[in-house]
């Protein structure tokens, strides 16, 4: 292997690159894209819902109940109505995510004594926002009834407690529930996939489908002079664009870091490496840009998307997918930025995450050279 | 002008057709991604690993466990004695929500004095985090309310009947059993499509030009508008075909229910159609090369999805991302594809988002038109 050849490929390499401005914007206006559109836009902290009211009774207790529903964060009771299609209607046109239907005889109830039942009607189109809704909705009615248990026995002389059960949950790594700090660190895995599989594949295969790869054949460059030489100004692109993603993750949107940078470095370095060697595997594979940049998709993208547990969790889904998920870098990328911004796992533990990476690495190298020889012959 | 435009069509028809590798990315890549989102994306949460610390060794404290132990959200691994090897696990991720119930829990509760319980739950996942909180409350709760009934009833056993109560009856609409398999499926039609049309579309043209192949078109009778429509109208059909083609996949594989018409599906279908043409078109214009397209493409398909309400509320995002989101095609047509499976609604609730979609469809493709006049000229 020559240095001057390989550099020579580089430099080749990175004036391409230069030249097409877009192609280098796109490397640095990514990821901070990236970075916004799921750090603001990727977000299940619900509040002030749109709730219709269908209060049959019209009571002071009626409204008492209504009361504690608009004290809370989580609803917003835009309007009130006099009939059930019309909290129907409002369902189906989505103007309303909730609606409350209080029964004619709820005071009367009340004052007897017995339960009495409040209907909580949710479009559960999307289940989650209307899973989380109806658990506030319940908390809100049964601290109303407690209330209202209370106040019973205190009129008749006898005395209750409030809340017989207090709840103190600690939500631990991400003290206040955001959203935002599970997300951010996998988006460096995104950004990363990006540059890795798309960029490299669809430089590569542009240079199979006109011919100029032959050319470069013809000289006495190696294998692997050649994809060393293709990969090295990506790798450079991709951990710039590893800094930037860490610093507006810390410093704009201030997901906590708790691990080490040099923990960080390295791991990004090898999952580039990783991804960078599966896009030059690909544009070795397809004969086009098309087939690359679709195989670059399924083969990198979506898994960093889908299969990585960046956004859903590999345990929730059905026992074979989880197998599956096993067979992409992108899992232990993901486990590994989580572990190292959220948790400050010690570097000892990260063995688990860091293995599987450099296994791919020397596989991927070995495949990769092998099918460029193969295409050659 | 017809002849011509048969012509053309058919020549773009053979030329999608006649690659196998091309024929199979029309079918193969949007089955496999339907097939990875339907089983993948999931909100839903069913078995999380919680241990217990139980220092009361009550009927209280046991009976409490027990409501946790046969509920099918939570697997209750194991029952510890010390509260630190309970942070331990959650450390070393082997278990996400911890339960511990101090000594004298049941005391206080025989006493009428609040008992408190504490959790802590690994919240590396927020949305696992929040809805595992959820249900840890709705299940203490229950457990307090029956505390309470009991406490009412050692105080004062001859008015129990009398003391009143007010219950919520949860009614998830449209998806019972809110399964968030019946969420994402309609929305992985609509992304999906948006990826497949844009992608396809902008490489096709932009291939011409890169080839060369655009300017001997040109010096033909052919005119611009027939050469666009040509150019198009295949991949009108392509993604139309696409669309069914997943959209089968998820009533007859992942049985999504569809109560609606599918005439009211197959309008809104054609009209984001015309939208998605619009946007490639506009790609292609500002792209010379494939790669340049393929990396604008994504820029405009990241954001589109990001915005759409696909996997996340628009409701929670911030104000300004919510203006946006009216400016998305895909916006308009997820509520199409969620109104016609879960909802079963017509015309006469989905007409503005039929009308939004045919306006910007309209004015992106007369944009589109108007800038490939100006790029041959």
């Amino acid at each position: 292997m020559s240095l001057t050849r390989l550099l020579a490929v580089a430099r080749k390499e990175v004036l391409q690159i230069l030249r097409d401005t877009r192609s280098l914007g796109i490397v640095v206006v990514m990821p901070v894209t990236l970075m916004l559109l799921f750090g603001y836009g990727v977000n299940i902290d619900l509040k002030g819902l749109p709730v219709y009211v269908y209060d049959q009774d019209g009571s002071q207790q009626s409204q008492d109940l209504l009361k504690h529903f608009q004290a809370s964060p989580y609803f917003h009771i835009v309007r009130a109505v006099d009939n059930v299609p019309a909290i129907a209607h409002a369902l189906d046109a989505s103007q309303a995510k909730m609606g409350l239907v209080i029964p004619w005889n709820f005071s009367q109830r009340l004052s007897q004594g017995g339960p009495v039942e409040v209907q909580a009607l949710a479009d559960a189109s999307d289940d989650n926002t209307a899973n989380v809704l109806m658990g506030y909705a319940q908390g809100v009615v049964q601290g109303y009834s407690t209330g209202v248990q209370i106040s019973w026995m205190r009129s008749h002389g006898l005395s209750l407690q409030a809340a017989p059960i207090n709840i103190a949950t600690r939500t631990w790594y991400n003290e206040d529930l955001e959203s935002r700090a599970f997300i951010i660190p996998g988006v460096l895995a995104l950004v990363m996939s990006v540059i890795g599989a798309f960029l490299t594949s669809l430089t590569i295969a542009r240079e199979w489908e006109r011919g100029s790869m032959e050319q470069l054949i013809s000289t006495p460059i190696t294998a692997m002079e050649i994809m060393l030489g293709k990969l090295a100004p990506y790798f450079v692109l991709g951990m710039i664009d590893v800094a930037v993603c860490a610093v507006l993750a810390i410093a704009w949107f201030h997901v906590p870091f708790r691990g080490s940078y040099l923990t960080l470095t390295v791991s990004s370095a090898l999952f580039l490496v990783v991804v960078l060697l599966l896009g030059f595997f690909i544009s070795v594979a397809a004969k086009n840009q098309l087939a690359a940049s679709q195989a670059a998709l399924i083969i990198t993208f979506l898994p960093a998307f889908l299969l990585s547990g960046f956004l859903f969790s590999i345990d929730q889904m059905p026992i074979v997918l989880q197998w599956i998920t096993y067979i992409f870098p992108a899992r232990y990328y993901v486990a590994l930025l989580k572990k190292i911004f959220l948790k400050g796992t010690p570097a000892a533990m990260l063995g688990v995450d860091l293995l599987p990476l450099a296994g791919f690495t020397v596989v991927l190298a070995l495949v990769a050279t092998r099918s460029f020889h193969k295409r050659l012959e | 002008m017809f002849g011509r435009l048969k012509q053309m069509l058919i020549k773009e028809l053979i030329q999608v057709v006649r690659d196998k590798r091309t024929r199979f990315i029309l079918i193969g890549p949007p089955i496999i991604q339907m097939l990875v989102f339907g089983y993948a994306a999931n909100f839903e949460i069913h078995n999380v690993s919680t241990v217990v610390v139980d220092m009361d060794h009550s009927q209280e404290s046991r009976e409490l466990i027990s409501r946790f132990t046969s509920s099918p959200y939570f697997n209750v691994q194991e029952q510890l004695s010390d509260a630190s090897r309970a942070h331990e696990l959650i450390d070393q991720g082997k278990t996400t929500l911890a339960l511990e119930i101090d000594a004298g829990f049941a005391q206080k509760l025989r006493n009428g004095e609040t008992a408190p319980l504490q959790v802590i739950v690994d919240a590396t996942n927020s949305n696992t985090a929040l809805i595992a909180s959820s249900y840890v409350s709705q299940i203490a709760l229950g457990f307090a309310q029956q505390a309470q009934q009991e406490q009412i009833e050692r105080i004062a056993p001859q008015v129990i009947e009398q003391v009143p109560s007010v219950q919520l009856e949860q009614r998830p609409w449209y998806n019972p059993d809110l399964r968030s398999r019946w969420f994402f499926v309609p929305g992985v039609i609509g992304s999906l499509t948006t990826v497949l049309v844009i992608t396809l579309t902008s490489f096709a043209v932009v291939r011409e030009r890169e080839i060369g192949t655009l300017e001997q078109i040109m010096v033909t009778p052919i005119r611009p508008v027939e050469f666009i429509l040509g150019k198009t109208l295949p991949f009108f059909l392509i993604g139309l075909f696409d669309a069914l083609l997943i959209g089968a996949v998820g009533t007859f594989w992942f049985q999504i229910p569809f109560r609606g018409h599918f005439v009211v599906l197959l309008t809104g279908a054609v009209l984001f159609l015309i939208c998605m043409l619009g946007m490639a078109l506009l790609i292609s214009t500002v792209s010379s090369t494939q790669q340049q397209a393929m990396v604008t493409a994504f820029f405009v398909i990241m954001p589109t999805i990001t915005f759409s309400g696909f996997g996340f509320p628009i409701s929670a995002m911030p104000h300004w991302m919510q203006l946006a989101s009216y400016a998305i095609p895909l916006r308009y047509f997820l509520i199409v594809l969620r109104g016609t499976y879960l909802k079963g609604v017509g015309f006469d609730i989905l007409w503005p988002q039929m009308a939004a979609m045919a306006g910007i469809g309209l004015f992106g493709l007369t944009m589109a038109i108007s800038r490939f006049h100006k790029a041959l000229d």
